[in-house]
């Protein structure tokens, strides 16, 4: 397979040949090393992963509809590692530093710009509470700055700094290295890396049901037919409930939507990504074409509809109007939703199951996108090794019943609160 | 939108409703063993399909109903009132 350079793509601009596909299309095989249920970005980036870093080529990714079709296409695309409980902090910061180089990694633009997140702050209470985020992201060497007012409205001069403000504007926490990335990308990049180091990815091909040896899964059934493998991982989001009952498991899961928006573009209006929380939630950035990509909360009752409603589009635009009043008559271009997986304590799952020859990776709530280099790494790490990485330590399964959940929020077992 | 039929107010728009989670989930006996509380406090059939659940109408008459929705298709089946619903619950 060629490599992407300018030279390259100045060849192709002389000549006028077609670019080739940017990964191969095989018929599944009957038996792999390992299968990965799920050709989203996790998916995916655990394929390339096991590949590259962990000697195991004879890999599968098996994806029921096409690659990213599912959330990795349709989230709001912001990386980020400003979190606080031990644990978290490491791993998404680990992320980050896989972003920085993934472009060169994959040899594939995936457009990571940081350009930097802030995390608007309404009170006192709140830039107390944001010194506290701020000073252990630091002491974990991650960047971070407390912005006052003034600050505030030189950065982010389109926010509502009026007397009548809904919200009233009192500083902001900045983590200048966090930012967005392009998904597509993400996933064509991962696809196109992993497929050249040997993994198949297989379209179309949708698992219903596991092959067990004993207590052992072996392998997979699917709408292609009956595929083996020692090791089998499961990366497939909202789904996780359902192929986990496939197994016979019974997970700390609900499935839930979150619906994205973006409008119609506009000239550059706002640099950085922003963040809403505690009064309503919200997030905003602007993309490269110049929409506004905003998203809020999820719409709050179980479901695998894929498909919003009315409510959630109301708060989310109200919040909007709020907080950038100038975007008030700005149209909708498009929103659509996402099936999610929210766990019990809000973080995520990567671990081994009780079954033999199956792993999980799931329960990645609203925050998935950014964390899809640690986990595809992670779970690699895990399907190759048999042992966690030390990073993925504090997330695997049993954490529940053991009382050491990982609660970002303070919420409990609320799934859709986190 | 989903309409859900509240028995004592009629049908509203479930903007008016706060959900409330698995409607089959119910807690043990203090001092029944661990495991019965693990599954209970943290475990959650989360099916694609038929879903009995909670929801409270707390911008109606505020009483828990109890909900069968499908949460493939948003189709509600079924509306009962939660003190009627769940057997021993008004005791
Ligand atoms: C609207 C929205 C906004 C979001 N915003 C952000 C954000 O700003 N930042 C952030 O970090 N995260 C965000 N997220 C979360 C993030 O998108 C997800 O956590 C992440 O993409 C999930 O991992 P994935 O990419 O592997 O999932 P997916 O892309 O959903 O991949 C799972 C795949 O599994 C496949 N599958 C399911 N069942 C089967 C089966 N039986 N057989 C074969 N294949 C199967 C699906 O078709 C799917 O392609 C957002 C999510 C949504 C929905
Ligand atoms: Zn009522």
């Amino acid at each position: 397979m060629s490599r992407y350079s300018a030279l390259a793509l100045l060849k192709h601009a002389i000549t006028g040949r077609p670019w080739p596909r940017a990964w191969r299309d095989p018929a599944p095989k009957e038996r792999y090393e390992a299968i990965i249920v799920g050709g989203g970005g996790h998916g995916l980036a655990t394929a390339y992963y096991l590949a590259k870093e962990f000697g195991i080529r004879d890999v599968a990714v098996l994806e029921k509809g096409y690659i990213g079709s599912g959330n990795v296409g349709r989230n709001t695309t912001i990386v980020r590692s400003n979190y606080m409980l031990p644990g978290a902090t490491e791993f998404y910061d680990f992320s980050l530093k896989l972003w920085n180089t993934l472009a060169h990694d994959l040899n594939f633009n995936v457009m990571f710009s940081p350009r930097g997140q802030i995390l608007l702050l309404h009170s006192p209470d709140a830039l107390d509470s944001a010194a506290r985020r701020g000073n252990i992201m630091r002491r974990h060497g991650i960047a971070a700055r407390l912005l006052d007012r003034a600050a505030m409205q030189e950065l982010v001069p389109h926010l509502d700094y009026r007397p009548t403000a809904r919200f009233p504007i009192w500083g902001g926490l900045m983590q200048p290295t966090a930012g967005t990335a392009r998904h597509d990308a993400v996933v064509w990049g991962y696809a196109r890396a992993a497929s050249e180091l040997g993994v198949d990815i297989i379209q179309n091909c949708e698992v219903t049901g596991f092959v067990r040896q004993g207590g052992r899964i072996t392998g997979v059934e699917t709408s292609r037919g009956r595929i083996m493998a020692a090791k089998t991982g499961i990366a497939v989001a909202g789904h996780t409930s359902r192929l986990g009952e496939m197994a016979g498991l019974r997970l700390p899961i609900e499935s839930h939507l979150l619906q994205a928006f973006v409008s119609e573009p506009l000239k550059p209006l706002l640099d950085y990504v922003i963040g809403f929380g505690g009064h309503g939630h919200f997030y905003i950035s602007q993309s490269d074409k110049g929409g506004m990509v905003f998203g809020g909360d999820l719409d709050m009752y179980n479901s695998y509809a894929q498909r919003g409603n009315l409510p959630v589009v109301r708060d989310v635009a109200a919040l909007a109007v709020s907080l950038m009043p100038c975007l008030g008559r700005v149209r909708l271009l498009r929103h659509w939703a996402g099936v999610m997986d929210m766990t019990m304590d809000g973080s995520h799952i990567i671990s081994k199951s009780p079954v033999d020859g199956l792993y999980l990776n799931g329960g990645w709530c609203y925050g998935g996108f950014k964390a899809t280099p640690a986990s595809g790494w992670c779970f690699a790490h895990l399907m190759a090794r048999d042992q966690p990485d030390p990073l993925s330590v504090p997330f695997s399964l049993d954490r529940f019943a053991r009382g050491a959940i990982v609660d970002e929020a303070g919420s409990g077992p609320t799934p859709r609160l986190h | 939108m989903l309409r859900i039929n509240c028995p004592f107010c009629g049908e509203r728009d479930h903007s008016e409703f706060t959900y409330g989670g698995d409607a089959n989930i119910a807690y043990p006996e203090l001092s029944a063993p661990l495991e019965a509380w693990i599954e209970a406090v943290y475990v959650r059939s989360n099916p694609k399909g038929p879903h009995r659940e909670r929801w409270q109408h707390s911008d109606g008459c505020r009483l828990w109903l109890i909900v069968e929705r499908d949460t493939l298709t948003h189709a509600i089946t079924r509306v009962e009132p939660a003190r009627t619903a769940i057997p021993g619950l008004m005791k």
